[in-house]
């Protein structure tokens, strides 16, 4: 069958609401996930992890496990293939904790140590619970702490930015503030455990994963088992969520090993236990912030010191102190990043890295800075607002902070705020209201897309892109339609096949942006390649594009998304209970592709804010070095109870150098909404709480002491 | 004779029987995911924490993972995969979809399942510990957002989809209400 072109143009898809293309098969349970495709002779994987923190295995008994029914081998560091973990993969070398089982050394509890497999996964499990294994125990130091004596200054770029003399700039400033905030270790915690399928499929290693990145992966596993680049092919159909912590992990690795070893498919699913210690985490931080500022709040100095872990196999980065670099200026400028180096697993990017604790920090300071000079925290923020990057000098390519704090202020009641703190009660509870402001880094990756005119009038797009519960789907599908001036219902949008070559990770809030930026190009070159009215034949026409080289001609700016955040609490002081009661985020982002799964997008990312604020610590036990409770009942996440009704909107604040006007959404949501929250705390009760969460014993206050109320 | 560690059992799975022998330890979840290909029901813990396997057991709502399969014979279980009339969505589903109560759609089936255990006990005059009065003769509770957010509070979602998952959830039930 052959078709033509047709002649009606239609735009205007993107910024109007469409619900998720795939949204059918997610209500009626059709969509798989990556544990879920069926493959013959299937063998299940259930991994064994170290219960010392630091020392060696000595022997791992497999002997009787191996005699246990349906059991199939047990891989471990004595007879697991080789592997190598020593290259530069798209985002540098990989955490070593991928390079399973290479020796016998133990450098964090929950150390994979080895992987039974067998032809159930209720035999597997019950022989890797079987599994007896012997270690020499050495002693561990998880002791994290801003007075640790091993803290460093990484070598890396970035991590330390002076402008000013700093302690000339605080003796002269009228108002100081010098405090510390921490923050804990976090968890990313998606819904949906790490799943890989494995399985040499025609000379090719066929795996299908839960991943940010198929492409990424397919070129991480490719290194690693020393392949070519094209004879690995990963999908990654649907996500169940994923924040940071789906990248190439061991589950990925152990699947394609023991598939090689025992040559049929073989399924590795990690127990929700499990992934707390090998999926990564946000490290915890401690967080120093000095202000100096002149009487009117206008600031002389801005420090802003941040320490976070590692392991000691990996270094990873939380780069707290980076936040205030563009968003405050100050005659005086400095930050600094610090890490120290223990026996834990190494953390990773998590949801707003750097930004998320960091905003916490310098939010709360300014509020602090905001009470002394008697100044109204938005007018603080307003009066600091800098002409150019604070710090590179650079311009900016648009900044519309003040437009969210307009809008917010004005939506949210903030004129009518009494300032002083502890002043409204209703029954039981005290009520207080807060604000922040956010920000998060405007970036862009190369990516390749496909875009397909089909002999039936209809388009395929085919791009490497991850939809991990963003909506990019659905968001590429609008971006093409518009693109191609055709309606979105013409437009099949497939992705997460590294198949379809190179895109970049659905990560740092850059995923819509990259792929968005590859499709419309695609679509570009496809249009100049239809005639209009001409025939397309069966096979169809296609049009390819990669954004490599054009993004390389990007001016350097300082390229940002903002936005404002305000919280409404009220707070128990008897039972040390907080309650949201409502929160309000007003955001400059660049242009909203579509509204309906952006504000989802933006709400979610609230409420990650509000379950930092409240809720999630992960602790470790300091005499075993091992996790407690290790689980969704131990680590709390935000549930329906704690989460009240949340707006989020945006002001217009397209990107003039993106095709589409994008900046990227996925992020900002959480930046600067704990410090909001924290800042509501302290004006419902009048103490700071510069330690998350707040949890209730931290807020409970007796009643020798309620009528204080000063910061402590 | 060795003892057996596996029985034959006829399990009632959305208005259809299925006839299988399970390992003992399977539990419902397993059964349903690797044994029936019906993945729709999700594992997010496998230990009752997170809700993601809520299936209907005989109308109410039950954690999958926490049942074993040999003690669910003779019970009527509905999976998300039964919720639909053919190709017509449920109320429930359709405002899920409507109105994004969702994202990345991996505790969706769950709380789906759960929202629709949620109508009937509402419907039914359970009350729950947002119920302000909980003497008999006050009736049945009017489904505020406050009900729904206690009553769904076992579905966890970490994408934080629960702002729009309350709207989709009182939505459907005006809608069922409306229709009754
Ligand atoms: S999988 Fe059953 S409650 Fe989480
Ligand atoms: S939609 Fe992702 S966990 Fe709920």
């Amino acid at each position: 069958m052959t078709t033509t072109t047709g002649p009606t143009k239609v735009t205007g898809a993107v910024g109007a609401a469409h619900t998720r293309v795939e949204g059918r098969d997610k209500v009626t349970g059709a969509a798989r996930y990556a544990g879920e495709i069926p493959f013959a002779d299937l063998a299940h994987g259930w991994l064994v992890l170290s219960t010392i923190a630091r020392g060696r295995v000595t022997s791992v008994e497999a002997e009787p496990v191996l005699a246990m029914p349906g059991v199939l081998t047990v891989l471990h560091h004595g007879n697991a293939p080789r592997v190598d973990v020593d290259y530069q993969g798209l985002l540098g070398s990989p955490d070593p904790v991928v390079g399973v089982f290479q020796h016998d050394r133990v450098p964090f509890a929950g150390w994979p140590v080895a992987l039974v497999v067998a032809e159930t996964s209720e035999q597997a499990r019950e022989a890797a619970e079987s599994l007896v294994v012997h270690y020499d125990q050495e002693p561990h130091d998880i002791a994290f702490s801003a007075a640790h004596p091993g803290s460093y200054t990484p070598e890396a770029d970035g991590m330390r930015t002076q402008k000013g003399d700093l302690e000339a700039q605080l003796a002269a400033s009228t108002h100081v503030v010098d405090a510390e905030y921490t923050t804990p270790e976090e968890h990313h915690s998606p819904m949906e455990p790490h799943a890989a399928t494995a399985r040499w499929d025609g000379g090719r290693l066929d795996v299908v994963d839960s991943n940010q990145g198929s492409s990424w992966v397919a070129d991480e596993l490719s290194k690693v088992f020393s392949l070519d680049p094209g004879s690995v092919r990963v999908r990654s159909e649907h996500v169940g969520g994923a924040f940071g912590s789906k990248g190439l992990r061991v589950h990925q690795v152990l699947a394609a090993m023991a598939a090689t070893v025992l040559d049929r498919p073989v399924r590795v699913v990690l127990t929700r236990r499990q992934m707390f210690s090998l999926v990564g985490y946000r490290s915890p931080t401690t967080q120093r912030v000095r202000l100096g500022a002149e009487p009117d709040g206008r600031l002389r100095a801005l420090d802003h010191q941040g320490l976070s872990l590692s392991s000691t196999i990996h270094e990873f980065i939380e780069p707290s102190a980076g936040f205030g670099r563009p968003m405050y200026d100050a005659d005086a400028h400095h930050t600094h990043t610090r890490v120290v180096r223990l026996d834990v697993p190494t953390p990773t990017w998590m949801r707003a890295p750097g930004e998320a604790p960091g905003s916490f920090a310098l939010e709360c300071a300014l509020d602090e800075l905001a009470e002394k000079c008697g100044v109204d925290p938005i007018a603080l923020r307003l009066r600091n607002e800098p002409e150019v990057g604070p710090v590179s000098g650079l311009p900016f390519s648009s900044r519309n902070l003040s437009g969210c704090f307009e809008e917010g202020a004005r939506r949210f009641g903030w004129a009518e705020r009494d300032p002083r703190p502890r002043v409204r009660r209703e029954g039981r509870w005290l009520i207080g209201t807060g604000m922040a402001a956010a920000t998060f880094p405007v970036l862009v990756g190369p990516a390749t897309a496909g875009v397909t005119a089909e002999a039936d009038g209809t388009f395929t797009v085919r791009i490497a892109a991850a939809d991990v519960g963003t909506g990019a789907r659905t968001a590429l599908t609008l971006i093409a339609a518009d693109a191609l001036e055709v309606a979105p219902e013409r437009i099949r949008v497939r992705v997460a096949d590294s198949d379809f070559g190179f895109a970049m990770i659905a990560g740092g809030s850059m995923g819509t942006r990259s792929w968005g930026w590859a499709v419309t190009a695609a679509a570009r070159e496809l249009r100049d390649k239809l005639v209009p009215g001409g025939d397309i034949p069966a096979e169809g026409i296609t049009a390819k594009a990669d954004t490599g080289a054009l993004l390389g001609t990007l001016a350097q700016k300082e390229r940002h998304s903002y936005g404002a955040q305000f919280a409404e609490v009220a707070v128990d002081v008897a039972s040390g209970e907080v309650r949201v009661r409502r929160m309000l985020g007003i955001f400059a982002a660049g242009r909203i592709i579509n509204p309906l799964t952006a504000r989802s997008q933006l709400t979610g990312g609230m409420i990650w804010g509000l379950s930092m604020a409240l809720h999630e610590e992960a602790v470790r036990d300091q005499a075993t070095g091992a996790p407690v409770g290790p689980d969704l009942a131990g680590y709390h996440v935000a549930a329906h109870a704690d989460v009240p009704h949340i707006e989020a909107d945006w002001v217009d604040d397209p990107d003039p150098d993106d095709p589409v006007g994008i900046k990227g959404i996925g992020e900002i949501g959480i930046v600067g909404a704990a410090a909001a929250i924290a800042n509501a705390v302290w004006h419902a009760t009048g103490v700071r709480h510069r330690n998350l969460p707040i949890r209730p014993d931290r807020v409970i206050e007796d009643r020798a002491t309620e009528a204080g109320g000063s910061g402590a | 004779m060795a003892p057996s560690t596996s029985s034959a059992l006829t399990l009632n799975i959305n208005g259809e029987k299925h006839t299988l022998t399970v390992d003992h330890r399977t539990t419902l979840l397993d059964a349903l995911r690797e044994r029936l290909d019906l993945t729709g029901t999700k594992k997010g813990c496998d230990q009752g924490q997170c809700g993601a396997c809520t299936v209907l057991m005989d109308g109410r709502r039950a954690v999958s993972c926490l049942q074993l399969a040999v003690a669910a014979e003779g019970r009527e279980i509905t999976t998300i995969e039964g919720v639909a009339d053919g190709d017509r969505l449920h109320p429930v589903q359709q405002a899920f979809l409507d109105l994004d109560g969702l994202q990345c759609g991996y505790c969706t089936p769950g709380q789906i399942c759960s929202a629709l255990g949620v109508i009937q006990e509402h419907a039914a005059g359970w009350p729950s510990a947002a119920t302000t009065d909980v003497r008999p003769e006050a009736g049945v509770p009017e489904l505020t957002a406050e009900e729904i957010r206690e009553r769904m509070s076992g579905n966890l979602c970490r994408c934080g989809a629960y702002v729009s998952i309350v709207q989709a959830v009182a939505e459907a039930a005006r809608a069922e209400e409306e229709s009754a």
